[in-house]
């Protein structure tokens, strides 16, 4: 669940301010709203305050949303609170979601959960003294076809993972890379394990077969895959 | 117009009732916990389900217009049963604590679930419990028994204007909630108990006091501000436990003020009980009899004209008719009522009455107020202005100190220079007025109560007809008062004195005058305090009188519109202390001047025959518009407001416990900063 700001054990900063770059964002956004409307942009802006603060949103970002969009600030609260996206409470520098839905609960989220703790020694829902993690668990992230799913900071997804893989992109963050986010045994989006089994031409014709190996030349989408088929 | 029948019924509707209303008119109650008549319809809670002929579901009476010819059943099968699940789906987080809960005996969920839900319950699973949230010294909460049917936030967010409560988190761990642990900062929150249907939020102070069966119930009206709003005083014993609102549309709708509500306990202390006398400089105790005979020693050998009297703000009118009685009799015409030494034409009713009357404001689209914080001087008056403010987005301006109020204004000016600007055609809000319909003003007393109230009277006066703001049809002209009294007083003709000279007489009556300036009475007067509470004049008095309060006698009070409303007796007052206007038709014995009155309806009998208007109760006539004011020079200096702390206005409020709590919490710190939705 998204955390009450009621049970604070850290520190809630006093000031809030937008960066330049955010505030032009923010100008945008509140254009796209009718006039008078202005507060429908509280959903943006509230991103916008969480991606400038390390993945969380303080109380006085709240205030300070209100007072830009000259609403109560309650009405601000009752938002961020509503959705489990925002956090309220800080956050690890990588915020990794596991889904462990029952998709990605039958293909092994329990395992890849367990060794991501035992690798970082937390448990869901705890942060790492250096700050750089925070495991939490959420419900599907509709990614079922590649599952077990990863999550982080709300953007990258980590699919296909098992209780390796999981270790290695964990080394990689901690040492400051970006691994690879899509899926992990170097599958082309949500393609069976088996390769192709129908339109056999077709992937001829784009080169692809069983296990998931890379277009050469790229493909009419297959350009766009993200799958590096280092793995197997 | 839609033409339907419920539960076999015909009925026809205006376009756009809901089946609910379109039922209470038949006289059918549907069960509700988050539909309230004034306010927005949510449809959450779902208790209203109804039975609609040909909709494949059960039907969310309060959301759902009537329908031409939609056949309705309230109490068929289907219609039962979805109630009965409602009922029990509510239940799962509810506690069932009613035997320590101060809800219970008045509690809709309670009672809503003998009549239509389950006599047992199938769940076995636990329950969850919710954090209690801190909302002031006022309202009590208990979250786990909460229902989430979001009445409080939107009686906030539509009446109260304070937009401080809110719906936090979802589903399983929905609560109601304030921005990170806040009190909710306003003078009417005392409503959230009365319309929260279960026993989340509940009155501080009356905490495991009573049961409501066990109380009795008087109607009466309210005197702590001058709005006469209509109250259920809850009796048990001899004590006044709680009061209550009573519906009157045109009044107070159904809320009142914290202080109408919260300053009862304060008739428990500093109640003046037995008469005093002062013997050998010392204020002693002593019998009726012997009060009455020092007063008579000292009228006998003063001349009439060096006799004066005072009204104070809770006089009734009975008693007010017979102190003007006596002291005609006895010669004097040093009479005031207006205590706080404002000054203002008194010759013609529609120079002192809120001649718009409150439901009036309605009507109203532009609104300047002058040398007045509604809010605090009359919160249900304000309470209207918002309501009229937030249905049609009226433009307000104001002239006087910058005050939170809960809806946007315009600040014009300061001082008199402004509203002279205005009466001259210039200003930016002159537009605004010249181009609305039904434009008003509203003259408070930070305008009046100064050397020149006179002109500026005068001057609000011109501004009035300058904007066209009278008419056959519409008065937009309106003074507001902060006194229960005053109006009353005032239609009795018992003003004329000036109060400096009044208070520098020889023998000098108070009737509850406890907000003169008490230093300026001279230290040979002879002082007679006849009041409930051992307030600021008593303790000059020479001789006390013990009176009764508001809830202790049966007594006539006119509101600022002149509304005449009476006030019953719900207790009998303490001690020795008498019903007032009993205490000056026996003093009038002892000192040779008796009056001609010797029962209530003889006393009220003279009260008509001395302005006809108190023979019609519950009534406003509208005062005809003639010539009054006297122009003048205005002072430059900027309007000072009369009240600088609402919660402590009156020598009732003075002495109660919860007002003094209030005044730490709100005034003292919380009312300064704004509530965050002001312009």
């Amino acid at each position: 669940m998204s955390g009450s700001a009621h049970k604070a054990n850290f520190v809630q900063p006093k000031e809030f301010k937008f960066s330049k770059e955010n505030l032009k964002k923010i100008d945008e956004i509140v254009a796209k709203y009718p006039k008078g409307r202005q507060q429908s942009a509280v959903m943006p802006l509230l991103d916008l305050a969480q991606r400038q603060n390390d993945n969380w949103i303080p109380e006085a970002a709240m205030e300070e949303i209100a007072r830009i969009l000259d609403m109560p600030r309650i009405k601000v609260f009752e938002v961020a609170t509503f959705y489990t996206m925002y956090n309220l409470e800080p956050r690890g520098k990588h915020h990794l979601q596991f889904c462990t839905t029952t998709p990605c609960w039958l293909r092994g989220s329990s395992e890849v959960v367990g060794a991501c703790e035992k690798h970082l020694g937390i448990k869901l829902g705890e942060t790492t003294p250096d700050g750089m993690f925070t495991m939490t668990d959420v419900e599907c992230l509709g990614a079922c076809v590649n599952a077990p799913v990863l999550q982080r900071n709300g953007d990258e997804f980590y699919e296909d993972l098992n209780t390796e893989n999981i270790v290695e992109i964990l080394d990689n963050l901690k040492a400051g890379k970006m691994p690879e986010h899509g899926s992990q045994t170097g599958r082309i989006h949500a393609m069976g394990e088996a390769g192709p089994t129908t339109l056999l031409d077709m992937a001829k014709k784009n080169n692809i077969t069983a296990g998931g190996d890379a277009p050469k030349d790229g493909g009419k989408d297959g350009g766009k895959a993200k799958s590096k088929g280092k793995k197997k | 117009m839609p033409k339907l029948t419920i539960d076999g019924m015909e009925v026809t509707v205006e376009p756009g009732t809901s089946i609910i209303q379109a039922a209470e008119q038949l006289g059918i109650e549907i069960p509700r916990f988050c539909y309230h008549d004034k306010l927005s319809v949510p449809a959450n809670c779902r208790m209203c389900l109804v039975e609609v002929e040909k909709s494949p579901k059960p039907v969310a009476s309060c959301a759902m217009p009537c329908g031409e010819d939609m056949k309705v059943h309230t109490q068929s099968p289907l219609a039962k049963k979805a109630r009965k699940g409602v009922i029990e789906m509510l239940l799962i987080n509810h506690p069932l604590d009613c035997p320590i809960c101060d809800q219970g005996g008045e509690c809709d969920l309670q009672d809503q679930t003998v009549a239509f839900g389950f006599d047992r319950s199938r769940y076995r699973e636990a329950k969850r419990a919710v954090k209690d949230k801190e909302l002031g010294p006022l309202v009590k909460t208990v979250m786990t028994r909460c229902i989430h049917c979001t009445r409080c936030v939107r009686f906030g967010e539509e009446i109260a204007g304070v937009e401080e409560m809110g719906v936090l988190n979802r589903g399983e761990h929905l609560e109601i909630g304030t921005y990170v642990s806040q009190m909710v900062t306003s003078e009417m929150s005392g409503n959230l108990v009365d319309i929260c249907p279960v026993g989340a939020l509940t009155s501080k102070p009356y905490a495991f006091t009573a049961r409501p069966w066990e109380l009795r119930k008087v109607e009466s009206v309210d005197v702590l501000d001058a709005v006469g709003s209509n109250i259920r005083i809850d009796v048990r014993g001899g004590e006044v436990l709680r009061i209550l609102p009573r519906l009157h549309e045109d009044v107070n709708e159904e809320w009142i003020s914290d202080k109408t509500r919260f300053a009862v306990d304060g008739l428990r202390s500093q109640r003046l009980d037995t008469p005093y006398a002062r013997v050998d400089g010392q204020l002693q105790p002593v019998e009726w009899g012997e009060a009455f005979a020092a007063i008579a020693e000292a009228v006998d050998k003063t001349d009439g004209k060096k006799i004066g009297a005072v009204v104070g703000d809770l006089a009734d009118c009975e008693s007010i008719v017979a102190l003007k009685d006596l002291m005609t009799a006895l010669g004097s015409k040093n009479i005031e009522c207006r205590q706080d030494g404002a000054e203002f034409d008194v010759s013609e009713p529609a120079g002192y009455l809120f001649n718009t009357t409150i439901s009036g404001i309605e009507q109203a689209d532009a609104i300047l107020l002058v040398g007045t914080n509604p809010r605090h001087e009359a919160a249900l008056i304000n309470a209207r202005i918002r309501k009229t403010w937030l249905a049609n987005r009226i433009k307000i301006g104001v002239i006087g100190p910058h005050v939170g109020l809960n809806y946007p204004v315009k600040y014009l000016g300061a001082g008199a220079e402004t509203l002279e600007e205005l009466a001259s055609g210039k200003g930016a809000f002159a537009d605004v007025l010249k181009n609305a319909k039904n434009p008003m003003i509203i003259l408070g007393a930070g305008a009046l109560r100064r050397a020149d109230g006179m002109a500026i009277h005068a001057l609000a006066r011109k501004v009035a007809e300058k904007y066209k703001m009278v008419r056959d049809d519409w008065n937009g002209f309106n003074l507001l008062h902060t006194a229960a009294s005053r109006v009353g007083a005032l239609m009795l003709g018992f003003t004329g004195g000036n109060l400096e000279g009044i208070l520098a007489a020889n023998v000098l009556y108070l009737l509850g005058a406890d907000e003169i300036p008490v230093e300026k009475i001279s230290k040979d007067t002879f002082v007679i305090y006849q009041g409930h509470h051992g307030d600021k004049a008593a303790a000059r008095a020479d001789v006390i009188l013990p009176g009764s309060a508001y809830t202790e006698k049966n007594a006539t009070y006119v509101n600022n519109e002149g509304r005449v409303q009476q006030a019953k007796q719900a207790v009998f007052p303490p001690g020795d202390a008498r019903e007032d206007w009993k205490i000056l038709r026996a003093l009038s014995e002892v000192v040779g001047h008796k009056l001609p009155y010797d029962d209530i309806a003889a006393v009220r009998a003279r009260l008509a025959s001395v302005n006809p208007a108190f023979g019609a109760i519950d009534t406003v006539k509208p005062a005809a518009w003639k010539e009054f004011g006297k122009e003048g020079k205005c002072d430059k200096a900027q309007f000072v407001l009369p009240v600088a702390n609402f919660y402590m206005t009156d020598p009732i409020s003075r002495a109660s416990k919860t007002m003094a709590e209030c005044t730490e919490a709100f005034a003292n710190s919380g009312q300064k900063t704004k509530t965050g939705t002001h312009g």
